[in-house]
């Protein structure tokens, strides 16, 4: 009987991150015994896949950039084709702790995707202004629609189980924004269980998030747009599932 | 204006609107080629609804005849729209062109093996036959 970390794969979109792919996946394989790992390379223009590689991970390059979006739907069909029970989302910046994997596989067992959440009263990641009620209004309304509560519907850091990654590996949006919440109301529409789990956030290597009020509003509205548009559009069966 | 003028004017620009929401419902539509199509169909239901608007806007920017603001304003929506489609064409052009490279690089690779592990590749096999 293999360990659940044996059935996960770690899927890290990466994109001219060479600076920091390296250790992130180092740190990955060496905390979480018997996971694969594998680098989605998302159109880097620097050795993000060399890098990647030479850590150990699995590397998938892209002939050119998709978009988050669209690097994890190959990671979804990679575990799908490969055989693996669980996908987990992993930036490859090193913002995300790799010892919370554990975690988020065990909530996995009454869930089928449990984000690791950054407000959940852990950690220190503040925001404010239009981004800051962007993120509020998203957890109302994604709370309200999945029946759970949840406080951080835009993290990154996400575990997927089997029904997750048979819905995701046929219809995981590439639109701007809608790898988090548009996946998130697809995801609970389909009827699948939405859980999360806190987690600290460590600082980014690269900079933190913007806090420029025009670049915020706009991130209001084109999140109330993503939201609006995975509200109205019809649920999508889970492939392999009984009718 | 009379009541059908008024009606007429409404009922297109909801018209507009429910068939860009119904394409984007259905995933015909893209939301950021659906954008300036959800423009176009609230200014016109909002000039339908409420034509004195129309004629404030006209004076506003010093258009003598509120129905040329209309065409003024439709023209550069098209214009913006055939621009996107310009601009998406051309990342397209480049995209395919990428992934016609890669091809090659990939099926130049492929033959390498075949012929580490046969001797001969796919190419020269055929050659034989002739």
């Amino acid at each position: 009987m293999p360990t659940p970390l044996e059935q996960t794969l770690i899927v890290m979109p990466a994109l001219n991150e060479e600076a920091s792919v390296s250790a992130v996946v180092s740190e990955v394989l060496r905390t979480l015994r018997g996971v694969s790992c594998l680098v989605i390379d998302d159109g880097s223009t620097d050795n993000t896949a060399v890098a990647a590689s030479r850590a150990g991970a699995d590397v998938a390059q892209l002939p050119y950039n998709l978009g988050v979006g669209g690097a994890m739907r190959l990671g979804f069909r990679f575990a799908r084709d490969n055989g693996f029970e669980n996908v987990v989302q992993v930036d490859s910046d090193g913002q995300h702790d790799p010892s919370a994997v554990p975690d988020l596989l065990n909530a996995l067992a009454d869930a089928d995707i449990v984000i690791g959440a950054r407000f959940a009263g852990y950690g220190s990641y503040r925001v404010r202004g239009p981004r800051r009620w962007a993120m509020s209004l998203l957890s109302v309304v994604i709370s309200r629609i999945s029946g759970t509560k949840l406080t951080d519907t835009t993290s990154g850091f996400k575990a997927m189980g089997p029904r997750a990654i048979a819905l995701f590996s046929s219809n995981y949006p590439a639109e701007y924004l809608g790898d988090t919440i548009e996946a998130l109301v697809i995801a609970a529409k389909a009827g699948l269980r939405i859980a999360q789990v806190p987690t600290a956030m460590r600082e980014r290597a690269g900079g933190r998030p913007s806090h420029n009020p025009i670049k915020s509003a706009v991130y209001l509205g084109r999140a109330t747009l993503a939201l609006l548009v995975g509200l109205i559009r019809p649920s999508t069966a889970i492939p392999g599932d009984e009718p | 204006m009379t009541i059908a003028s008024y009606v007429l004017g409404v009922v297109a620009a909801l018209l507009v609107l429910v068939i860009v929401i119904e394409m984007l419902r259905r995933r015909r539509l893209r939301e950021r080629h659906a954008f300036w199509w959800l423009v176009a169909g609230v200014l016109a239901l909002i000039a339908g609804i409420f034509p004195t608007t129309l004629a404030w806007a006209a004076q506003l920017v010093g258009v003598q005849l509120p129905t040329n603001l209309i065409f003024f304003v439709g023209i550069a929506i098209l214009f913006l729209v055939c621009l996107q489609h310009a601009t998406e064409l051309t990342a397209l052009e480049a995209k395919t062109r990428t992934l016609a490279e890669q091809s090659a690089m990939q099926d130049l690779r492929i033959r390498e093996l075949e012929q580490q592990m046969n001797g001969r590749d796919r190419l020269s096999a055929r050659r034989d036959e002739n």
